[in-house]
């Protein structure tokens, strides 16, 4: 399921909610989780998971078409962990 | 940050009411999960995917008692954020005011 195939999701279920204001309310959904990571705070939702930052210390890497080593500068990345609810609703699964 | 202020994210920026704006932010998420109980990849661009995952079954040990035991094989979900997703969280410019950012609501 893409981006678009959601928005179009959502908006068939709520009435007089067109695609294009069912778009802007799921990318501000989106942009908000993302400016509040950036800005140093986790994000928790009940039932679905929870989004913060881990940092990942430098090292030294290699490029692994040349060999040459290189320093991988130290990073923040995304995390996210599947709540309770939602670990165990994806391990079920429809099918089995 | 929770759901609610996710909801009010989503009324300060779009006007609808906050009960619809609450509404709404659970219908995504509900949609969110079918998709991924259905096993399905879900793809938003500009943030990441999450990705279910099969892990077969493996060899583990209880870290209490060193008992050895074994772990049923079991669907996971990843999430993998996008290369942009990644980029903003290292941007010291993050922690410019929010309006500067975001994408101007489509006319």
């Amino acid at each position: 399921m893409t981006k678009a195939e959601l928005i179009e999701k959502v908006s068939e279920k709520i009435q007089g909610l067109t695609k294009k204001q069912t778009e802007v309310i799921v990318n501000s959904i989106f942009d908000s989780i993302k400016e509040s990571l950036a800005k140093g705070n986790k994000i928790e939702i009940r039932g679905f998971g929870s989004f913060r930052i881990r940092q990942r210390r430098q090292r030294d890497g290699r490029n692994p078409k040349t060999g040459v080593s290189v320093s991988v500068p130290a990073k923040r990345v995304p995390f996210f962990k599947a709540g309770k609810e939602l670990k165990e609703i994806v391990d079920k699964g429809n099918a089995s | 940050m929770r759901k609610t202020d996710l909801a009010n994210e989503v009324f300060e920026k779009t006007g609808i009411s906050k009960k619809e704006a609450s509404d709404i932010v659970e219908l995504i998420l509900n949609t969110m999960k079918d998709t991924l109980q259905a096993g399905e990849i879900v793809k938003i661009a500009g943030f990441g995917n999450f990705v279910v995952r099969s892990k077969r079954s493996r060899k583990g040990r209880n870290p209490k008692t060193g008992q050895e035991i074994e772990i049923s094989p079991r669907r996971v979900i990843t999430f993998r954020p996008s290369q942009v997703f990644r980029k903003f969280v290292n941007t010291p410019m993050a922690n410019v005011p929010e309006e500067s950012k975001l994408e101007p609501p489509a006319a």
